[in-house]
C-alpha cells in the first residue's frame, strides 16, 4: 500500500526531501540558542560584559534569521510537497477510474468513490506533510538533545535514556490499545451520523407513522451507546498528559539531586547542569511529538488503505492488441453466451444466449424485472465480457474492436441516465463534439426533445442542472435519446428510455426512428407492450434465457408469457403520464 | 463536503462571520455550566493547582544553584539535608499538579462527552418536531453538517482550547506580574515585542485565511465535478468521453492544488515566524537589560535579569497558544451559531385537541375503551358546554375551497373541492407539477393551508391532534425510503408491537414474502443505506407491507407501484385491492389498472381540478382524461 501510494509523490520527490532537511537545520538552530543564552547570562550578564552581551546576541540574531529560514523553507517546501502529493494521488486515481470496466465500477460505490478522491485524499495529504516536517524533526531533536546531554554527563543522561524507554513503552501500549478502541468508537460514530441521514432523508415516512418518538429513543440510545465508548477510549488518553508530566518532573528532581552532588564533587560545571536541565524539556516533548505523529498515521491508515485499492484495481477490459478499427454494418449475434457479474458466481445471469439480428433490424425486448434484459445488451457495446461464448458485431467478435470504434458505433441509452450540468447544447455534443447547431437540432427533434427545448426560455442554451434536476424525468430521457443519436450510430439500444414518456410521445418517437434511421440496427427495451409490439422482431426474457423471440403476431400465438403480459397491459389500458 | 476531521487544527481557517460573538459565547458556556457548573469549578481550581505547582518548580531550579548548591560547594562539611528538604517539598508540589491533571483530564472526558451527548440528543429530538417545510428549505447536507462538523468543532473547544485558553491567560498573568516586579521598563519592552509577533503572526494568518477560503472553494468545486462524473460513470464511458473528463478534472484539480498550496504554506509560516521572534526578543531584552543593569538603574540587579530573561522565554509559548485557540475559538462559535439556529427553529405547531382512542359501544353509545377494540373513535371535547362527544372513525375526508402554496406568494393549489366517503377510492391523475402529491400532504398536515377547510370525519383537521390525525392515515410514497434494520423491523416499522406472524402476514399481503424469503437471511437480512441491497420495486413492496401492517383506515398510495413490472404489479394488486377494500383510499398513479377502476377519478392540471368522475364518465365527456387515454391507447399510430 506504502509503495503504491508514494509511487505518486513524482515531481515532488525535492520537496520531498528538502522538508525534512530544512526542518533538521531548524532544530540545530534551535539547539543552539539555549547555548547561547547560557552565554549571554554567564559570561554576558554576571560577568558584567555588556561586548558579550552584544557579540553574542549578534550571534543569536543571526541563528535566528538562519533558523527562520530553515523554518519558512520547511514550511514551504513541506505544503508543496503535501499539496503536490494530493494532487497526484487525486489525479492517478481519476485517471485510473477513467480507465475501469463497468465491473469495476460496479465494484466501487459513487459515494465510495466520492469519499476515497476528497476526504481520503485530505487525510493523506496532512499526515503526509505532518510526517516531512515532525518525522525528522522530532527524532533528530532527541538525538540531538540526548547526544548534548551524553557529552555533559553520561551518568546523568542515562536518566534520560531511562525515562525515554518507559515513556516510549507506555506510549506504545496506550496507542496501540486506543487506536482500538477509537476505530471502533468512529465506526459507530458513523453508523451514529447516518441513521440521522436516514432520518433527514425520511423525514416523512418518521412523520407519517407518528413515529418521532420512536427515532427519538432509538437515537437517544445510540448517542448513549456512543458516549460510553468515547468515555472509555478517552479514559485511557487522559493518562498521557500525567505520565508526561510525572516523567518530566522525575527527571528535573533526580538531576538536581544527582546534578548537585555532582557539581559539589567537582565532576560537573554549574552551567552544564543547567544546559541538562533545558534539554529534559527538548527530549520530552519531541517523543510526544513522535507519538502525535504515529497516532496521526494510524488514523489515517484507513484512508491510505482505501486509495490504494482504487489505485491497484486493474481494468477488467482491454483493447486487443491489434485491434479492428472499423465496425461495417449493425449485425448482432449473440453465440452460446453465457454471462455473470462476478467470475466465481456459479448461476449465470444470462445462460446460453444464441441470437442473429440482421442490420437495420427494430427489435424489442421485453420481459419482468431481473430478466436480465440490461444485461443482455451491455454485453453488445462491450461493457462487460461474456463469461463464455461470444458476441459479433459486424461479423467480428466484440473483444476484437478497438473500444472506443465499438462503442461509437453501438450507441446506448442507459437505464439510470445521466445528464451534465452545462447547456442542452453541450449535453448533446456529448455525442459528437463537431455537431452543428442543426444537426443537434435534427437529433432532438428525432426524439421529441425538440418540442419542450424550444419553449424554455433559452432553447437549447438553456442550462441544464447538475444531475438535471430541472428537466423532467421524460424531458431528460428524451435529451438522451438525442445525445445518443448524435453519435449516428450502427446499433441504437435503448434501455427503458421512454418509461416517463408518455405513450403518444413514445409513438411518435418509435416512428421518427423507423422513417430516419432505416439503417441502424435498433434494440428498445420496455415494459409496455405496446412500445415494442409494433417492431419487426420481439425478444421475450425470462430469467436470463430468451424465451420467444420473434414478431408480435408469432409470439402472441406461441409465447404463454408474452400473451400474458399483453392481456394484463391492454385490459387495463396504458399509462398517464407526463402529457408536456 | 469538505471535512476537516476530528483532529483539523484551528490555525490560519478563515474566520466565518458570527453576529453577535459575545453572546453566543455566553449562551454556549451557558449550555455546558448549566450542566456541568460544580465540575467546571473543579477543573478550574485543578488548572491554577497545576499552574502554582509548574512555578514552585520554575522558582526551585532558579534558585538551585545559589540557594543550593553554591552553599554546598563553599561548604566544608556538604549538609544535603536542605536540598533533600526543597526536593521533598517541590515533589509535593509535583504531585498535587499531576494529580490535578489528571483530575482535570478525566472531568473533561466527562463534561465534553456528556455535553456532546446532550447536544446530540437535543438536537435529534427538536429535529423530529420541525415541520416538513424544514426539510423542504434546508439542503440535507447541510443538516447533517451540524451533527458531524459543527459538533466536533464544538468538541474540541471544550476539551482543548477552553482549558487551554484559560490556562494560558493565568500563566500570562501570572508572568506579566512577575516581570513587572522585576522591571517595569524591559516589561515594556517584552510586551512591545509581543505585540510585534501578534501583529506578524496576524498579517501572515489574514494571507493564509484568504487561501483557505480559496482551498475550500476549490475543493468545493472539484468535490461537486467529481460527484457529478462519478454518477455519470457510466454514461463518459458508453460515450468515450474519458478524455474530456480527465480535462476538467485536471484544470480543477491544478487550481486546487495552487490554492492548498498557498493556504498551508502561509500556515506553515506562523511557527517559524514566532518562535524567531520569541529569541529576537530574548536578545532584545537582554541588551537593554543589559544595559540597565550595568548602569544598576533603579536597582535592577544582574541577578533580576537573569530572572527575567527565563521569563521572558516562558512567555512565548501561552502567547502563541492564546493566538491559536482565538481560531479554535471563532470556529466553535460559527458551529455553535448553526446548533443553535436549529435549536431556535421554530417546531411543528399543534393546537389540535381531538384524539383518537379505542372504542366500544355500549347500549348503543359509543365510549372510549382501554383495550384494542379494532374499533376506532375521535374524542372531541368540547369547550363551550364542557362535553366529551365520541365520533366513529370511518374516513370521511371533505376539502372546501383550500388554496395553498409552500411560500405564500406561489399559490400551487386552487380552489380545492372534493368529498371522499368513508370506503370510497379515490384517484388523482395529471401531469407532473400539476399538485396531486400536494394534496395528499394536506390531509396529514404535513402543511399548512392557507385557506379553506379540510374536514375528516367531519372534524376541522386542525383540531385533530396531529400524530392521531397521521396515525388514522397510511401513507406508502414513490421514493421508498427504509431504515437500517432488518427486513422485519421495517416492515414492523408501521406496528412496533406486531407479532412475527402480523409481520409475514403482511409481507404476503404486499407480496413481498416471495423475494424476502430469497434474501440470505430471509426476514433478519439487514438492510443498509436506504435498502441499498434491494431494488426499487423490492423496497416498494416492502413499503407497501409497512403500510399494511399498520391498517390505518385511510390509505395515501403515491405512486406506490411505480417501480414494479407489470406482471409482479398485478401480483401486488391483489393484495393492494384486499388491502383497500373497505378503506378510503388516495391513488395517484400513471398506470391505468390502478386508476380505472376507482369510484372517483380526478383529473388534475396546474393546481386545479379540471375533471371529476368515474372512469366511464369521464370517457363520455370527451375531455383531458379521454385525450390521457387514447393517447395512450394509440397503439400503431
Amino acid at each position: 500500500m506504502l509503495r503504491t501510494l508514494l509511487s505518486q509523490v513524482k515531481e515532488f520527490k525535492t520537496p520531498s526531501i528538502l522538508t525534512p532537511l530544512c526542518m533538521i537545520g531548524e532544530v540545530i538552530c534551535e539547539m543552539l540558542v539555549p547555548r547561547l543564552m547560557a552565554v549571554i547570562v554567564d559570561d554576558g550578564i554576571y560577568a558584567g560584559d555588556m561586548g558579550v552581551i552584544i557579540r553574542t546576541g549578534g550571534i543569536m540574531i543571526a541563528v535566528a534569521i538562519v533558523g527562520l529560514l530553515f523554518g519558512l523553507g520547511g514550511g514551504f517546501f513541506g505544503a508543496r510537497a503535501a499539496a503536490g502529493f494530493a494532487r497526484n494521488l487525486r489525479k492517478a486515481m481519476f485517471d485510473n477510474i477513467q480507465t475501469f470496466s463497468f465491473a469495476n465500477i460496479d465494484h466501487f460505490s459513487t459515494s465510495g468513490l466520492v469519499t476515497r478522491l476528497t476526504t481520503d485524499v485530505t487525510n493523506v495529504q496532512n499526515s503526509y506533510m505532518m510526517t516531512l516536517r515532525m518525522a525528522m524533526r522530532a527524532p533528530m531533536t532527541m538525538i540531538v538533545a540526548m547526544a548534548m546531554s551524553f557529552m555533559i554527563s553520561p551518568k546523568l543522561a542515562s536518566i534520560y535514556l531511562v525515562a525515554v524507554l518507559f515513556l516510549s513503552t507506555v506510549a506504545f501500549f496506550l496507542i496501540r490499545r486506543v487506536s482500538v478502541y477509537f476505530k471502533q468508537v468512529f465506526e459507530r460514530y458513523d453508523d451514529l451520523n447516518e441513521s440521522v441521514q436516514e432520518n433527514v432523508k425520511a423525514i416523512r415516512v418518521v412523520k407519517a407513522y407518528v413515529r418521532e418518538e420512536h427515532e427519538i429513543s432509538k437515537f437517544h440510545r445510540a448517542a448513549d451507546n456512543i458516549y460510553k465508548m468515547f468515555v472509555k477510549a478517552e479514559m485511557n488518553m487522559t493518562l498521557v498528559a500525567p505520565l508526561m508530566s510525572f516523567t518530566v518532573y522525575s527527571c528535573i528532581l533526580l538531576i538536581s539531586w544527582f546534578g548537585a552532588h555532582m557539581v559539589v564533587s567537582d565532576t560537573l560545571a554549574v552551567g552544564d547542569l543547567m544546559s541538562l536541565l533545558t534539554y529534559c524539556m527538548s527530549i520530552l516533548m519531541s517523543l510526544m511529538m513522535v507519538s502525535m505523529v504515529i497516532i496521526m498515521l494510524t488514523m489515517s491508515q484507513a484512508s491510505g488503505k482505501r486509495i490504494a485499492e482504487v489505485l491497484e484495481e486493474k481494468t477488467l477490459l482491454t483493447n486487443p492488441p491489434e485491434p479492428v478499427m472499423e465496425v461495417p454494418d449493425g449485425s448482432i449475434r449473440f453465440d452460446h453466451v453465457n454471462f455473470s457479474y462476478r467470475a466465481d458466481s456459479e448461476e449465470h445471469v444470462l445462460s446460453d444466449i444464441n441470437l442473429e439480428i440482421k442490420s437495420g433490424e427494430a427489435i424489442g425486448i421485453i420481459g419482468a424485472t431481473g430478466s436480465a434484459k440490461s444485461s443482455l445488451v451491455n454485453l453488445i457495446s462491450r461493457l462487460y465480457d461474456v463469461s463464455d461464448g461470444s458476441v459479433s458485431v459486424g461479423g467480428t467478435d466484440v473483444r476484437a474492436y478497438d473500444l472506443t470504434v465499438l462503442r461509437n458505433a453501438v450507441s446506448v441509452v442507459l437505464q439510470n441516465n445521466v445528464l451534465f450540468s452545462g447547456t442542452i447544447y453541450e449535453n448533446l455534443r456529448w455525442g459528437d463534439e463537431n455537431a452543428t447547431e442543426e444537426e443537434c437540432k435534427h437529433a432532438a427533434r428525432l426524439a421529441c426533445a425538440d418540442e419542450f427545448i424550444t419553449e424554455m426560455p433559452e432553447g437549447y442554451e438553456t442550462r441544464i442542472e447538475q444531475g438535471g434536476t430541472n428537466v423532467s424525468g421524460g424531458q431528460k430521457q428524451r435529451l438522451c435519446i438525442a445525445r445518443a443519436l448524435l453519435k449516428k450510430p450502427k446499433i441504437l439500444i435503448l434501455d427503458d428510455s421512454t418509461s416517463a414518456c408518455d405513450t403518444a410521445t413514445d409513438a411518435r418517437i418509435r416512428r421518427a426512428f423507423r422513417e430516419e434511421l432505416r439503417d441502424t440496427t435498433k434494440l428498445i427495451i420496455a415494459q409496455r407492450v405496446s412500445s415494442v409490439q409494433d417492431l419487426d422482431r420481439i425478444i421475450v426474457m425470462e430469467e436470463g434465457r430468451v424465451h420467444g423471440f420473434g414478431t408480435h403476431e408469432e409470439l402472441l400465438r406461441t409465447d404463454e408469457i408474452y400473451r400474458e403480459v399483453y392481456e394484463t397491459q391492454t385490459l387495463a389500458g396504458g399509462d398517464f403520464d407526463e402529457q408536456q | 463536503m469538505a471535512q476537516a476531521g476530528p483532529h483539523g487544527g484551528g490555525r490560519g481557517r478563515p474566520r466565518p462571520k458570527i453576529e453577535q460573538p459575545g453572546k453566543l459565547l455566553k449562551r454556549m458556556l451557558g449550555y455546558v455550566f448549566q450542566h456541568y457548573g460544580l465540575q467546571m469549578v473543579l477543573v478550574f481550581l485543578c488548572i491554577i493547582t497545576s499552574i502554582v505547582a509548574n512555578l514552585q518548580g520554575t522558582m526551585f531550579l532558579r534558585n538551585l544553584i545559589d540557594d543550593y548548591i553554591e552553599p554546598l560547594k563553599t561548604a566544608a562539611q556538604p549538609d544535603y539535608v536542605p536540598l533533600a528538604h526543597a526536593i521533598a517539598r517541590v515533589s509535593a508540589f509535583y504531585a498535587a499538579g499531576i494529580l490535578a491533571q489528571f483530575v482535570q483530564a478525566r472531568i473533561m472526558v466527562y463534561v465534553t462527552q456528556g455535553t456532546m451527548k446532550r447536544m446530540r440528543a437535543e438536537l435529534f429530538t427538536h429535529m423530529q418536531r420541525l415541520p416538513v417545510k424544514y426539510f423542504d428549505t434546508h439542503a440535507h447536507g447541510d443538516i447533517m453538517s451540524v451533527y458531524t462538523n459543527d459538533i466536533d468543532t464544538m468538541r474540541q473547544m471544550i476539551s482543548q482550547s477552553l482549558p487551554q485558553l484559560v490556562n494560558s491567560v493565568i500563566t500570562i498573568v501570572t508572568i506579566i506580574a512577575m516581570m513587572l516586579v522585576l522591571s517595569v521598563r524591559l516589561t515594556f519592552v517584552s510586551l512591545g515585542m509581543v505585540l510585534l509577533m501578534i501583529v506578524a503572526s496576524a498579517m501572515i494568518s489574514k494571507r493564509s485565511a484568504s487561501g483557505f477560503v480559496a482551498q475550500q472553494k476549490g475543493l468545493g468545486a472539484l468535490n461537486g465535478y467529481i460527484e457529478e462524473t462519478m454518477t455519470g460513470q457510466k454514461v463518459v464511458k458508453v460515450f468515450c468521453h474519458e478524455e474530456q473528463a480527465v480535462a476538467e478534472f485536471d484544470r480543477l484539480n491544478e487550481e486546487l492544488y495552487q490554492s492548498a498550496f498557498k493556504a498551508t504554506a502561509f500556515g506553515n509560516m506562523i511557527g517559524p515566524v514566532s518562535a524567531q521572534m520569541g529569541n529576537l526578543s530574548y536578545v532584545v531584552c537582554a541588551l537593554v537589560g543589559g544595559l540597565l543593569a550595568l548602569n544598576a538603574t533603579a536597582g535592577f540587579t544582574v541577578g533580576a535579569l537573569a530572572s527575567f530573561l527565563t521569563f521572558n522565554r516562558n512567555f512565548n509559548m501561552p502567547i502563541n497558544q492564546v493566538t491559536m485557540q482565538f481560531n479554535m475559538i471563532f470556529m466553535a462559535l460559527a458551529g455553535a451559531q448553526r446548533i443553535f439556529a436549529l435549536l431556535d427553529e421554530e417546531a411543528e405547531h399543534d393546537e389540535g385537541y381531538v384524539t383518537l382512542v379505542h372504542a366500544k359501544e355500549e347500549n348503543g353509545e359509543l365510549t372510549e375503551s382501554e383495550t384494542r377494540t379494532g374499533k376506532w373513535a375521535w374524542k372531541h371535547y368540547h369547550k363551550d358546554f364542557g362535553t366529551t362527544t365520541y365520533v366513529p372513525l370511518e374516513g370521511d375526508v371533505t376539502f372546501l375551497g383550500v388554496d395553498f402554496g409552500y411560500t405564500d406568494d406561489k399559490m400551487v393549489l386552487h380552489d380545492i373541492v372534493l368529498h371522499a366517503e368513508p370506503g370510497q377510492k379515490v384517484a388523482l391523475v395529471g401531469s407532473t407539477g400539476a399538485g396531486k402529491t400536494t394534496i395528499t400532504n394536506l390531509i396529514n398536515r404535513f402543511y399548512t393551508i392557507q385557506d379553506g377547510k379540510i374536514r375528516y370525519d367531519n372534524i376541522n383537521v386542525n383540531k385533530i391532534k396531529q400524530e392521531d390525525l397521521r396515525r388514522s392515515l397510511g401513507m406508502v410514497l414513490q421514493d421508498t425510503h427504509l431504515f437500517s434494520g432488518t427486513v422485519r423491523e421495517n416492515i414492523r416499522y408501521g406496528k412496533l408491537d406486531a407479532t412475527d406472524e402480523e409481520v409475514v402476514a403482511a409481507a404476503k399481503l404486499a407480496n413481498a414474502h416471495g423475494f424476502i424469503k430469497r434474501l440470505p437471511q430471509g426476514y433478519d437480512t439487514m438492510l443498509t443505506g436506504d435498502g441499498a441491497n434491494l431494488s426499487q420495486g423490492q423496497r416498494q413492496l416492502l413499503a407497501i407491507a409497512r403500510a399494511a401492517i399498520a391498517d390505518p383506515p385511510v390509505l395515501i398510495l403515491d405512486e406506490a407501484t411505480s417501480s414494479i413490472d407489470t406482471r409482479t404489479e398485478k401480483l401486488v394488486q391483489d393484495g393492494m385491492d384486499h388491502l383497500m377494500k373497505g378503506r378510503t383510499t388516495f391513488v395517484i398513479a400513471h398506470r391505468l389498472s390502478t386508476v380505472r377502476n376507482s369510484d372517483q377519478i380526478l383529473v388534475m392540471e396546474k393546481g386545479r381540478i379540471i375533471e371529476r368522475g368515474t372512469h366511464d364518465e369521464l370517457i363520455a365527456l370527451g375531455q383531458k382524461y379521454y385525450q390521457l387515454y387514447t393517447g395512450s391507447a394509440e397503439k400503431s399510430a
